[in-house]
């Protein structure tokens, strides 16, 4: 007896995600040293750790949660479009994409969320390994903290997505979009949490990142997964977070849509 | 009705110009300067449901442009088009489902995987059902005598069976209308009449629209009966392809080895002397002269070595174009 039938766009996209798992799991070597080369946040957390710093309102193991929360919302919301986009578009790979009834950015969607799964397991085990070092920083979200963190993450990675699709699709105009995606790279740093949490930034600068989408990449989902309170006299408020989040997904996708538009427009198929 | 309809379609590309050395480079960095490359001119012809037409026309001609352009991958710069009832510019879902384009060597197939994955993922983007893109596979495999292959990565296969697989993943959907562009560059003599083969086949099982472009001659003739050829963006001849031969190539090519020189003089009674190079000759013959004159050559001429052939149909096209006349051959009556 059959089971219910799914609808077809989720077909559509559990076949270009088991494709594209099993593309990543080639490279599964090369995957883990990226998900090793991302411990940034491990670094900052030793810095902050021995330097001596303004009070951030944050005890010792509070500030490990932190950081390790970053890592995890680093290594599930990375978006590397810009490259391949780039790539596909010199070499030809794009044209085929392009005379197919599926918009190609679904296919970068599916490959990113398949490399995704294939992060998982060194992620989990630098989450133990992490434990077994600092086990006072230990600490349970609990489930629903768990769940908006996870919703948090799933956010963010669309907003970095959209953000880096626009750049990608700069390609049509240029062919070297990838230069720009280079120059957003240090705001991103500074602004997402990445480097310091935001309440050891100076307040105007605060308020400067809290316009930009930077803070919602990295920061707001790891000060949900790392417990972080939240609401009045701190930083985010989780309504407010959440808000900001749906309204840079509002002004990117349309954004995005219109550039797509009229980049494809502009196309050249060259190399094809 | 014409399934595929273009008229007075132009592109027109703007492309940067840019001087050797560094004076050039600075020159291009600070002042860039552009041009414009009109890559179609005023191009028209129709094409009937079930035709096979070969597209003709040296390197830059404007045959991949006119292929982009009718497949929907770029936009024109003037004219209109209509493919299969839609303007391909416009990429509705309808018309991305009645056409496919293969590019040469350029590939749809997943690198690393199977062609079978590929298949998978365009099944599931085309919307076919598992055991419809199953049977599909099943039959076009058949077809291209395509095996093992299917589950092997698609860098461990040769150019040939890559080429049948990137077939195989284009036609999976069923298109009406194909437009190939090279489909048999680079794949050796046999592999090239494999593919020759089953585009003859696929044309008569399916009535699929084909139209095609190659530097073989021999794909041309086997598939196309009508042609159209195409030089510097301009369409030039649309019209049967043995009237298109005779009009360019109203001889044969024969090349001698001979066993001493012989002079100019006594060549010339066999035919037109193409080229002569000590005891290395090139003459054209007619074909109505051909039997004739190679028995005389044999038995008058000390022969070590001769060959017989058709020119390449880029040589051809040169020398129609190396003529200074340009003026487009009178189009066959349709």
């Amino acid at each position: 007896m059959r089971g219910p039938r799914l609808p077809t766009w989720l077909r559509r996209h559990g076949v270009l995600w088991s494709v594209q798992f099993a593309y990543m799991a080639e490279y599964r070597v090369e995957i883990a040293l990226w998900a090793l080369s991302g411990v940034l946040p491990f670094i900052m957390l030793a810095v902050w750790s021995t330097a001596a710093v303004p009070d951030l309102g944050l005890s010792s193991a509070a500030l490990g949660r932190y950081f390790l929360s970053a890592f995890v919302v680093r290594q599930f919301t990375v978006v590397w479009v810009v490259w391949q986009f780039e790539e596909d578009s010199i070499q030809g790979r794009l044209s085929p994409y392009l005379l197919q009834p599926l918009h190609p950015l679904w296919r970068y969607v599916a490959a990113h969320q398949a490399e995704q799964a294939t992060r998982l397991p060194f992620v989990m085990l630098i989450i133990t390994v992490f434990f077994l070092l600092q086990p006072a920083s230990f600490g349970w979200p609990g489930v629903p903290r768990l769940l908006l963190g996870l919703l948090a993450v799933g956010l963010a990675f669309a907003i970095n997505f959209l953000l880096q699709s626009l750049i990608a699709c700069l390609c049509f105009w240029t062919e070297r979009a990838s230069a720009l995606e280079r120059l957003l790279t240090i705001p991103y740093l500074f602004l997402s949490g990445l480097v310091a949490p935001l309440q050891a930034f100076p307040p105007p600068l605060q308020h400067l990142a809290l316009h930009t989408p930077f803070p919602y990449l990295i920061a707001f989902p790891a000060q949900l997964l790392a417990a972080e309170p939240m609401g009045a006299g701190q930083v985010f408020s989780l309504a407010g977070g959440f808000a900001a989040m749906g309204l840079w997904i509002a002004l990117l996708l349309p954004l995005l849509v219109l550039l797509w538009r009229r980049g494809v427009r502009r196309y050249g198929a060259m190399g094809a | 009705m014409a399934i595929v309809m273009a008229r007075g379609l132009r592109k027109t590309f703007r492309v940067a110009d840019k001087q050797p050395g560094l004076a050039g480079t600075l020159r291009h960095l600070v002042n860039r300067r552009w041009q414009e490359l009109e890559a179609v001119r005023e191009v028209s012809f129709c094409i009937e449901p079930g035709e096979v037409v070969g597209f003709l026309g040296g390197n830059g001609a404007g045959k991949t442009t006119t292929l982009k352009l009718l497949s929907g991958l770029i936009h024109p710069s003037g004219g209109e088009l209509e493919v299969a009832g839609h303007r391909p510019s416009r990429r509705q879902r309808g018309f991305l489902e009645a056409i496919t384009l293969v590019m040469g060597q350029k590939q749809q197939l997943i690198w690393d995987l199977p062609p079978l994955d590929s298949l998978r993922v365009n099944a599931a983007v085309y919307g076919i059902d598992d055991r419809v893109a199953r049977r599909r596979i099943a039959e076009l495999a058949e077809m291209l005598e395509l095996g093992e292959e299917l589950t092997r990565p698609v860098r461990k296969l040769s150019l040939g069976q890559r080429m049948k697989a990137e077939l195989l993943a284009a036609l999976l959907h069923r298109p009406r209308v194909l437009f190939l562009d090279e489909p048999t560059l680079g794949l050796d003599v046999n592999a090239q009449a494999r593919v020759r083969q089953f585009l003859a086949d696929y044309n008569r099982s399916t009535g699929a629209t084909v139209l095609l472009t190659s530097h073989y001659m021999a794909d041309i003739t086997a598939l196309c009966p009508r042609v159209l050829l195409i030089h510097q963006g301009r369409l030039f001849y649309d019209g049967a392809l043995a009237a298109l031969r005779e009009r360019l190539a109203p001889w044969r090519e024969v090349r001698l080895e001979l066993g001493q020189p012989i002079s100019a003089a006594q060549l010339g009674r066999y035919g037109e002397i193409e080229q002569l190079d000590g005891a290395a000759v090139r003459l054209l013959i007619s074909p109505e002269r051909l039997t004739g004159a190679l028995n005389q050559l044999l038995t008058e001429l000390p022969v070590l070595d001769l060959e017989v052939r058709e020119p390449p149909i880029e040589e051809l096209i040169g020398r129609l174009f190396h003529r200074g006349s340009v003026e487009p051959l009178p189009q066959q009556q349709r």
